[in-house]
């Protein structure tokens, strides 16, 4: 095979005719044909090896953007390498437990990851008839989650936070408390970190230690102070590992990906920089693809043991729910945990805001024989009762909550007890659905029985009464 | 496949290839690329290169791969076979691409769209030396128990059977009849399928007026805002307001025959999700699996993003081809805002001029292409059909003054808006009733007068009054509270309340509620007025609301959704007849 070895051949080829360097971009002309989103290496003067990946090939000239920043080259002194594969990592069972940067490569210090089987970052499409309808449930121990916006095994199911809000700490206490119920599969975090501080990816690694999981996490961490085009590859190993672990060791992976909206501001800043025309807020129009190729890779394969559950985390820019990141994020997601400022203020954690929260996956994974029978009617009386509780309190600010009629004054005093008993909890406090059903109706009973419409007879008779 | 070399790759920016070297390539010209033959389509030509879109993720493509012409357009493969099988954008079977393939999709696979080795039962309708021109019917396949797949003259074809053969089993490659053609007197093979061009509108005798709906099962749909067989309607809404919920259930309980389901751009579990449910829901009208009804094309948002912008017009094809044998066909397309996008990165990508929000000029263009191709028509074999088009759009933000629900609001009739505040109450389908509208009330009015209700109109006016007056009420509720309102009015914001949870409200989930005929629709309206006209009255003559709510009739008035089946409404007669008699006890006792 002539055509192999030229291949082979031609990735050791090195090429000084770099002619031009802008942001994280190089241009190189006069190459052999590249391929459409090759691996290259670039060497600077030092003989540091950065890499980078082809971003449009020509004739003439191939565009390539280097992961680790392009401080530092000059014009006449980098040498090119081009691999001929896409990008790739060497994935294995023993990167558990340990820490890597967002190329996938150690940086705690211990020996270089070794694995036969290297897989290709970018991932491919899963065949929607291969894949396997989530209906599990996964009980986190955080009621306004496990009763209202009910986690499924293999969903992808994002945090809408701000900033200042306590997003890492509820993050961590779902990777802590989440349990399986009845399975005895092995359970895996993989946490990826883009553009965060030091500090928070301390918190984790420190939540996890205590936890006694760290032995079962595998951190990607590509910081604040990393080149920020390395968090536009950070959540593309991460998932590879994930894909890995779920369906060639049939693990059940939890994917953490914290902070999404530094990985769209990173797309934002090539696509600038590459003279693209800008859709919404100078985001590129490809951004919801691209969110899409990520978080599509969560889920569960027919005749497969393992799943994958996305946990990506954004802050809304200005807690503004309408803007493209969580916008664009929000139609691919099944759903998403919403926090809420003004409760955070009132002390209350987890801060999650009761009506635009929503998990599209739970109607199939609660009720009987999943978490029990009264469950999903005691969740659509909350959702209506808390629903109507904002009408009156938007009332009572305007006209004083002595003028309330009875009836209102009662839905005020559910309103209070539904934020304080049920939604409110410690972080390290952990709460079986049971509790967490039965705390439900402990609220419900501050209305009266006329008030419940989304309620059977029999239910009221078992559980209201009680 | 052809080894016809068309030129060389130039360029590659994604999906987006520069061909050089052009030599004798057509337009909109099927194409592989590269040496693992990925398809794509040419889209523009210009003296000696060409720029081509690739429908599979071009990773590894380099300058100087060859690119191979087909000599054809991008076309699908229509004959039996279709039914209950899910394509992705460019008509690949999915299903056959696991078998061969792995979980994943891989690239460059090339497979037949229909079952090459199938055999089908034959039964010809046309005699040797019969005449017969394009679009007439040659014979029938029984696809399943309750289609029968009339086989067709591709549109374009016309002449004399020279030969046919006798009723049996063919697989769709065996040549069924032989045509001498009239243009050319050359003798030419029909088969089971034949191939049309996706882009192109198959052609039909006429079209017709639209005065019969397409019922839906939904009530505020088929009550408030009905659409016509062969309508088009948009469905907007910002995420999690319910679009795919409420083309799912008019795609399970709508009474067309054949449903086209796109889903494009959408998530893949929403796809696995209709393919474990349909199979197991059943039809109420033919009592089969509502599978064999459907056709699924699925493009999730993670596959390549040129294919999305082709399944839309995979999809209408294969539409109009069940249309053209005299079906009633309704296309769901969820969500053409990322066919809209996919046009838009596409665009970009030739670094074409933009219009709004970086669309490019020729969107509404594209749009109206598209919502066109929906209609009433008599077929070139002289029969009925119809293409309904439901298309959800997601505009960002759920901001309805984005330019694709601008755009697609010139170019349908009928508008069912989702709003979010009712979809954040729980309230499903959360279509608003003050924003959705729909052009087809008139058209289908008879319709609606001759097979339900003789008041139809009249009622539909009377509860939209009602539900108007209550959102200028609802204002000064805002303002003063409840209790300031009489009760006159107050009585307006009680039965508009009772009429969003008794009749708006439709709960997909429950057995019964998911659909409703619309004899039951009628008859629940009916209600509802009789208790806001007798009411009203009572509330006249003195009757407070508190001694109207303590009716013990009322709570059946509120679960006679759920209360009541289709197949018998007497209960609905006699929780109308006492509800009168109650009426008439309380006007009694106050007197």
């Amino acid at each position: 095979m002539p055509d192999l070895n030229n291949k082979h051949l031609l990735s050791r080829r090195e090429y000084i005719s770099v002619d031009k360097i802008e942001g994280p971009l190089v241009f190189i002309r006069n190459t052999h044909p590249v391929g459409y989103r090759e691996l290259i290496e670039c060497i600077d003067k030092q003989g540091n090896v950065r890499l980078g990946i082809v971003l449009e090939t020509s004739v003439s000239t191939v565009v390539a953007q280097v992961f680790e920043g392009t401080s530092g080259l000059t014009l006449p002194d980098t040498r090119v390498r081009f691999s001929g594969e896409p990008l790739t990592i060497a994935v294995s069972k023993e990167m558990l437990g340990r820490v890597f940067n967002g190329l996938g490569q150690p940086i705690d210090g211990g020996p270089p990851q070794r694995s036969d089987i290297e897989l290709d970052v970018n991932g491919m499409a899963i065949n929607p008839t291969s894949r396997q309808y989530p209906r599990d449930f996964i009980q986190t121990g955080i009621s306004v989650i496990d009763g209202m916006n009910t986690l499924i095994r293999g969903q992808k199911l994002p945090i809408f936070s701000g900033n200042g809000l306590p997003h890492n700490e509820l993050a961590a206490q779902i990777a802590k408390q989440a349990k399986i119920r009845g399975s005895d599969t092995e359970v895996a975090v993989v946490f990826a970190a883009m553009g965060v501080k030091h500090d928070i990816a301390r918190f984790f690694t420190r939540s996890f230690e205590q936890s006694g999981v760290l032995g079962n996490v595998a951190l990607f961490l590509s910081l604040a102070d990393d080149p920020s085009i390395e968090r536009l590859i950070t959540p593309r190993t991460t998932l590879t590992l994930a894909e890995y672990l779920a369906f060639k060791q049939d693990m059940h992976v939890l994917v953490i990906m914290t902070d999404m909206t530094n990985y769209c501001e990173s797309l934002r800043e090539i696509s600038t920089i590459r003279g693209e025309i800008p859709s919404r807020k100078g985001y590129p129009g490809y951004l919801y693809s691209d969110l899409a190729e990520l978080y599509e890779r969560s889920g569960m394969i027919k005749g497969y043991k393992g799943s994958i559950t996305l946990l990506p985390i954004l802050t809304m820019p200005n807690d503004d729910i309408s803007h493209p990141i969580p916008d664009l994020s929000g139609y691919i997601t099944e759903g998403q945990i919403v926090f809420e400022r003004e409760m955070d203020g009132r002390g209350i954690y987890p801060p999650v805001a009761g009506l635009p929260s929503l998990s599209r996956l739970m109607k199939d994974g609660i009720g009987k024989g999943m978490t029990r029978e009264d469950h999903p009617h005691l969740a659509s009386q909350l959702f209506a009762a808390y629903s109507y509780v904002k009408d009156v309190r938007n009332l009572a600010s305007v006209i004083g909550e002595e003028e309330l009629t009875p009836l209102d004054c009662k839905y005020l005093e559910f309103g209070t007890q539904f934020e304080q008993k049920f939604v409110s909890q410690r972080q390290d406090e952990q709460r079986n659905i049971e509790q967490t059903l039965d705390l439900g109706w402990e609220v419900l009973r501050s209305l009266p029985v006329e008030e419940l419409h989304r309620i059977t007879e029999q239910e009221i008779e078992k559980y209201y009464g009680g | 496949m052809s080894e016809r070399i068309i030129g060389k790759v130039k360029r590659v920016n994604g999906p987006v290839i520069e061909v050089m070297g052009i030599t004798n390539a057509e337009m909109f010209e099927l194409v592989r690329v590269g040496n693992e033959n990925l398809i794509g389509e040419l889209i523009k030509l210009q003296t000696d290169s060409a720029i081509v879109q690739v429908y599979e993720d071009t990773t590894g493509v380099a300058p100087y791969d060859p690119v191979y012409g087909s000599s054809m357009q991008l076309s699908v493969e229509l004959g039996p076979g279709m039914i209950s099988t899910i394509y992705d954008g460019i008509q690949r079977p999915l299903k056959t691409i696991r078998d061969i393939s792995d979980i994943y999709i891989k690239r460059g696979i090339t497979v037949p769209s229909l079952d090459r080795n199938k055999k089908w039962h034959f039964t010809p309708l046309v005699k040797q030396g019969s005449k017969v021109s394009g679009g007439m019917i040659l014979g029938t396949v029984q696809e399943t128990q309750n289609l029968v797949h009339k086989i067709l003259v591709p549109p374009k074809d016309s002449g004399v059977i020279a030969s046919i053969v006798p009723e049996g089993e063919y697989t769709v490659d065996d040549a069924i009849a032989v045509l001498k053609e009239n243009k050319t007197q050359g003798s030419k093979n029909l088969f089971l399928m034949h191939k049309w061009p996706i882009r192109l509108q198959r052609p039909t005798n006429k079209r017709l007026a639209m005065n019969i709906p397409l019922i839906t099962g939904q009530r505020i749909i088929d009550t408030l805002f009905p659409v016509a067989k062969g309508g088009t309607v948009s469905i907007p809404g910002g995420f999690g307001t319910g679009k795919t919920m409420a083309q799912q259930a008019i795609a399970k309980w709508c009474d067309a025959d054949v449903i086209v389901y796109i889903g494009c751009g959408e998530r893949g579990n929403e796809i696995t999700d209709v393919l474990t449910e349909f199979p197991k829901l059943v039809d109420p009208r033919t009592g089969r699996s509502l599978m064999e009804r459907t056709i699924l094309i699925a493009n999730t948002s993670n596959m390549p993003v040129s294919a999305r912008e082709a399944s839309i017009y995979t999809g209408i094809t294969m539409a109009e081809y069940f249309r053209d044998q005299g079906y009633h066909v309704a296309v769901m397309a969820d969500s053409t805002s990322r066919w809209a996008e996919a046009l838009r990165e596409l665009s970009g990508r030739m670094e074409e001029m933009p219009a709004e929000e970086g669309f490019p000029a020729y969107l509404p263009t594209k749009i109206a292409e598209f919502y066109e191709r929906a209609g009433y028509m008599e077929t070139l074999s002289g029969q009925n059909g119809s293409v309904s088009v439901i298309g959800a759009v997601s505009p960002p933000g759920g901001d309805f003054s984005e330019p694709v629900t601008q755009h697609t609001k010139r170019f349908i009739r009928c508008f069912w808006a989702l709003d979010r505040d009712l979809a954040n109450a729980r309230h499903y389908p959360a279509i608003s009733w003050l924003d959705s509208y729909s052009e087809y009330l008139n058209d289908i009015g008879s319709w609606w007068q001759q097979s339900a209700n003789p008041d139809w109109f009249n009622e539909r006016a009377e509860i939209m009054e009602l539900l108007h007056r209550e959102v200028r009420l609802q204002q000064v509720v805002k303002l003063v509270g409840p209790d300031a309102l009489p009760d006159t009015q107050r009585f307006i914001l009680e039965v508009c309340t009772l009429f969003k949870n008794a009749f708006l409200q439709q709960n997909a989930y429950d057995k019964v509620d998911t659909f409703s005929t619309i004899q039951k629709q009628a008859k629940m309206l009916h209600i509802i007025l009789v208790y806001w006209r007798r009411g009203s009255e009572a509330i006249k003559k003195g009757i407070t609301m508190v001694n109207l709510r303590k009716m013990k009739i009322y709570q059946d008035v509120v679960r006679m959704k759920f209360t009541i089946p289709n197949e018998d409404l007497s209960g609905l007669d006699k929780i109308e007849a006492r509800l009168e008699r109650s009426m008439d006890q309380l006007e009694a006792l106050h007197a």
